[in-house]
């Protein structure tokens, strides 16, 4: 009998390799827009507190980060962030706007650079899971976080830090440009049973495809 | 060779430069006109200069495809097309019910060529 909290091994893996599919897809849609090489971890899947999800974020980095977040629901609710120091965000919207652009027109634009940005990678990533998982999820609109890792996932907020949410994150570095960051999503607990049925169907569905392909 | 009126709609300025940076590579005699919001979009539409629309998904207030199909109301030939990085099936699936097409985010210019020449097919066959 499996526990709401946990996953078992081939669940992680089956949710590791869904969030995979759509961070490569985010990684994908970020190259574009730089038009560098992005490198990529491998995506890491635990269930932690808030707290500690905040925690991981601020490992490597500064503790001032900047986020752009969405959140989607679904067959299952949580948030997507694409995550990185506050100190490089100009950089990277130069990296978008391309450099021809003064530092007062990029400064002008920070905001709504970071926003589309956002929109577009963390979209691509979450349409991606939704397509693969035959359901569909609902986004809104791109936010702005500013702070260190306990603002940006809330551990103060009404859910506290020691709420249990699932958290996958992958980290990205823009290899040409001093450019890294996080690309995260947070799903709440609650909805992590629905998750399971989901995933499962997901691991019935790769059992079920024929082993020999024709055509 | 006849150009076209193009209305962009998206909340998004860095999307609508991205956009015109790409039609000064494709179609640079072609006029844009730009709105940020679905009403803007309805205004200009109607007032009856608009050849092609392209029109973001996730905006504030009346998303894309309420958007498309408030337009196709009164205009049913126009060439459409939801401008989004939501790639799922279902939206995509939503914007070809309603005769539009579908063009990705991040965009490309293959991605809009493609989609402007079969536009530009699709107004020269209406033509009068």
């Amino acid at each position: 009998m499996l526990h709401a909290d946990k996953l078992t091994e081939i669940e992680q893996d089956a949710l590791a390799e869904i969030a995979n599919m759509g961070v490569s897809r985010a990684a994908s849609s970020l190259r574009q827009m730089v038009g560098e090489q992005v490198l990529l971890s491998v995506p890491a899947v635990r269930i932690v507190t808030r707290q500690a999800a905040s925690k991981l974020v601020e490992r490597n980095n500064a503790k001032k980060l900047v986020a752009v977040q969405q959140s989607f629901e679904g067959p299952f609710a949580g948030r997507a962030l694409l995550i990185f120091p506050e100190a490089q965000s100009l950089e990277l919207v130069r990296s978008i706007v391309g450099d021809e652009h003064s530092l007062e027109d990029v400064i002008d634009l920070e905001q709504e650079a970071l926003a589309e940005t956002g929109n577009i990678i963390l979209n691509g990533c979450l349409a991606t899971i939704a397509n693969v998982l035959h359901r569909t999820m609902r986004m809104s609109l791109p936010t702005i976080v500013r702070g260190d890792g306990a603002r940006l996932f809330e551990v103060e907020g009404p859910a506290s830090g020691g709420q249990f949410v699932l958290f996958l994150y992958i980290d990205f570095n823009i290899k040409k440009r001093d450019v890294h960051g996080f690309i995260a999503l947070l799903m709440d607990l609650p909805s992590i049973a629905a998750l399971k049925d989901i995933v499962h169907d997901f691991i019935s569905g790769i059992e079920k495809q024929p082993s020999v392909h024709v055509g | 060779m006849q150009q076209y009126n193009v209305l962009v709609v998206d909340d998004s300025k860095l999307a609508r430069m991205v956009m015109a940076s790409a039609f000064r590579r494709i179609q640079p005699e072609w006029t844009l006109v730009e709105s940020t919001n679905a009403d803007e979009a309805l205004a200009a539409v109607s007032g009856g200069t608009v050849d092609i629309a392209l029109i973001d998904f996730n905006m504030p207030g009346t998303d894309g495809l309420e958007l498309i199909a408030r337009i196709r109301k009164t205009h049913p030939g126009m060439p459409l097309a939801v401008v989004s990085a939501n790639v799922q099936d279902e939206i995509i699936g939503r914007a070809r019910e309603l005769n539009a097409g579908f063009i990705p985010k991040p965009l490309t210019d293959d991605a809009l060529g493609a989609f402007l020449s079969g536009a530009t097919l699709r107004l020269k066959k209406t033509a009068p």
